[in-house]
């Protein structure tokens, strides 16, 4: 006997188009590609003096962030902005009791309000799937960032900066390095890094923050930076939250530092061209150096442009698919 | 009221009858099998031609939810929805609003369970007050209410110095205390078993260890302070073996396995299915069949529901946010003879783990299909099926199996002689 809900291509339309945007899981790799060309057409938008588009004229966007945000709530309001889309941002303070029932009840109000879109960020790994499935269906859902458990457009902008700046993936090394476990960005990275057809991805982590049975995502687990590092063409780095010191995960900021942070003599060990990303905020001084982070090889502002094109490559996308869907549906029914 | 039933494979796992013969019921009894007694005259013929009779299915885990929690299920309502399962006897845990930790709530149980007429109700009362592990409930008066057992369920005692007190009080009135065994701290925030399906949903771990480690400690603190014990819901391949290697050494402890562990893994929670949150975790394949092997040896001899009806909300949020659990009872039988099915076991086998077994690991007076004994008994068409759902009567719809055609129907359940279910 097995479960019949689990798997479902819930994200894509009934010809394979993006309807939701909720992990990279399961998408096909021309999907992905066909993300980062549209985000590379858009980049040139940004670089316009008027910097907008009409394609999500007169559709109404709403940022939901159930979790605290700078980055990622700004560039997706920029991203719909930059579409002609109305937007109206809300942070919800959650109580961990009640939670539940204020995203359901605060989603199906702003349902009612005739919403065309939410980008969703929650505390809960898989709040973005139950939103698209249990809650509004017929609103494209973009996941902002859900528990642990997926980051998807943090993981393709990654993926446009590296595709930007090294050419492709088929011949790459990538590293990520740090506190894997509770990272949805790593774990969209390793997704879409694999779906891309990159040979070689690497983590490199203390056991305490590599997830158990990393290796299904096809990528080879490292606990010294330096074996890790050795020839790669892209560092990834994450950020080290402070909580982590509590309950025996590290000893402290300091021996973390010593053993996995990124210093211009441990970069030394990539390629001579490598590049080094990082999803921000920085922690400097805890998992990379200032010399480092603001160095040649840094590519960690272009990821916050690239971010805006990423988000309107998206937006759009889904909205479209979205779209066809429902014209599909209503043609069905009649 | 005397009924005949007539022509069904009777199965009586306790004593071994397997043979297709008459059973005759009088004053809720079963008074004969085979040629009726001279001068008997039935007011009630069953036909039951092609039926297995069986003893009433014994269910060592079935939330009533009430008191206090009557949304998601009352007495009333799960125990009509166990008599469909094939169920005529079940034990409810401590687990209600006020807690069963005072003679009050049991009698408040008991009297609306009698008032239901649906199956006998076997109360589990808590070991500490309010389940809060730091002081005794009053266990003899709540064994002379009508407890048959006590335990803490997955709350965890103050610390191992008044667990070890409470067994050795427990011991000194020959009571039993049932364990759910999981360490608090190694399951602290834990969504799903500790391993690759969990990483990549990003769902919290509770690792095998958290139910190791806690039953190593119960098992030698039980050894110590010699109380009869039984352990509930193990989850784990290790576990089970742990259980084995206790009863290798002459330790006369017992051990049930929640029906759904036998049946589903962890590889079910992809999708974020809230409906596959339970606790302790649905662990690994490898885990799963440990657990049948178990089954199959006896190591473990009862098989229960781990009925726990919700009300939707509680199910209607991101997986970790809602409440775990999954309801079952009332497709008990027809789940089960899945097992037979897959070749896992013969029909007396199961049979045996779903009636005599767990009547025997808290020493109730039941699941015997036998002259003198109480009619409770179960008719089932082996050869039909059951679509389940198709009738519903419990309140918590919260059950992933809805929707599966399973083998086998139960066509009557018999409680003390009178017909309790009839499908």
């Amino acid at each position: 006997m097995t479960p019949t809900d689990a798997k479902r291509p819930l994200q894509l339309n009934d010809q394979g188009q993006l309807r939701h945007f909720l992990s990279l899981d399961g998408l096909p790799r021309e999907l992905l590609t066909e993300i980062l060309d549209t985000a590379d057409s858009f980049l040139e938008v940004g670089a316009r003096a008027v910097k907008k588009v009409p394609l999500l004229r007169g559709k109404t966007v709403c940022n939901v962030f159930f979790e605290n945000s700078t980055r990622t709530r700004t560039t997706f309001e920029l991203a719909a902005k930059r579409l002609s889309a109305d937007v109206i941002t809300l942070n919800v303070s959650t109580s961990s009791t009640s939670k539940g029932e204020t995203l359901t009840d605060t989603l199906r109000n702003l349902e009612a309000m005739a919403a065309d879109m939410f980008v969703v960020r929650h505390a809960d790994s898989g709040a973005a799937h139950f939103i698209a499935e249990h809650v509004c269906p017929h609103v494209a859902v973009i996941n902002g960032g859900d528990g642990r458990h997926a980051h998807p457009t943090q993981g393709m902008l990654d993926m446009l900066t590296i595709r930007r700046h090294k050419g492709g993936f088929e011949n790459l090394s990538v590293a990520i390095v740090g506190d894997i476990l509770h990272s949805r960005v790593a774990r969209s990275n390793m997704l879409a890094l694999k779906t891309l057809g990159c040979p070689d991805i690497r983590v490199i982590g203390p056991k305490t923050l590599l997830p158990i049975g990393v290796e299904q995502y096809g990528v080879r687990a490292y606990t010294d930076l330096a074996a890790g590092l050795k020839d790669v063409d892209v560092v990834i780095m994450l950020r080290l939250q402070r909580e982590r010191m509590q309950g025996g995960l590290l000893p402290s900021e300091g021996e973390f530092y010593r053993l996995y942070g990124l210093s211009e003599q441990r970069l030394a060990l990539a390629k001579p061209d490598a590049i080094v990303m990082h999803p921000g905020p920085i922690n400097r001084g805890v998992e990379i150096e200032s010399a480092v982070a603001d160095g040649a090889q840094s590519v960690i502002l272009n990821q916050v442009t690239y971010g805006i094109a990423i988000r309107m490559a998206v937006l759009s996308m889904a909205m479209s698919g979205q779209q066809a869907q429902r014209q599909l549906e209503q043609g069905d029914a009649q | 009221m005397k009924i005949s039933i007539h022509g069904a494979r009777v199965i009586d796992p306790a004593s071994a009858l397997d043979r297709t013969c008459d059973i005759h019921i009088e004053h809720g009894r079963i008074v004969a099998l085979g040629e009726a007694p001279a001068g008997f005259a039935a007011e009630q013929q069953i036909a039951a031609h092609g039926l297995v009779a069986a003893p009433g299915l014994v269910d060592l885990a079935v939330s009533l939810r009430e008191p206090g929690y009557s949304r998601k299920g009352t007495i009333a309502s799960e125990t009509r929805a166990a008599a469909a399962g094939g169920v005529t006897s079940l034990c409810c845990p401590p687990q209600t609003k006020p807690v069963l930790d005072t003679p009050a709530v049991v009698e408040l149980t008991l009297d609306r369970a009698v008032a239901a007429n649906h199956t006998r109700v076997f109360p589990i009362g808590a070991l500490t007050k309010g389940l809060a592990g730091e002081q005794l409930a009053e266990l003899v008066a709540l064994r002379d209410a009508g407890c048959v057992a006590f335990t803490n369920g997955l709350a965890p005692l103050l610390d191992n110095r008044v667990l070890g007190r409470a067994l050795e009080y427990a011991a000194t009135f020959d009571l039993t205390v049932v364990f759910t065994s999981q360490d608090a701290d190694l399951a602290a925030g834990g969504l799903a078993h500790e391993g690759p399906t969990a990483s990549f949903l990003g769902l919290t771990g509770i690792p095998e260890t958290a139910e190791t480690v806690a039953l190593a400690r119960d098992l030698l603190l039980v050894e110590q302070s010699g109380v009869r014990a039984h352990f509930s819901q193990i989850s784990s391949a290790r576990g089970a073996e742990m259980i084995a290697a206790a009863q290798a050494r002459g330790l006369p402890v017992t051990a049930d396995v929640a029906l759904y562990q036998l049946i589903l893994t962890d590889e079910a929670l992809a999708g974020f299915s809230s409906l596959y949150h339970v606790q302790p975790p649905l662990r690994s394949r490898r885990d799963r069949d440990g657990l049948r092997a178990a089954l199959q040896s006896g190591v473990i001899g009862a098989i229960a529901s781990h009925h726990q009806p919700h009300e939707p909300d509680a199910k209607l949020a991101p997986f970790g946010a809602t409440e775990p659990g999954i309801s079952s009872v009332e497709i008990l039988l027809p789940l089960a003879l899945t097992l037979v099915e897959d070749g896992l076991l013969d029909l007396p086998t199961l049979l045996a783990r779903l009636a005599s077994g767990p009547a025997q690991a808290l020493g109730l007076p039941v699941g015997r299909l036998a002259v003198g004994e109480a009619a409770d008994l179960t008719l089932f068409d082996p050869n039909a099926s059951t679509l389940a759902g198709e009738r519903w009567l419990s309140r918590g719809g919260n059950s992933p199996f809805l929707g599966h055609c399973l083998p086998g129907a139960v066509r009557y359940t018999l409680q003390g002689g009178r017909i309790s279910h009839e499908g």
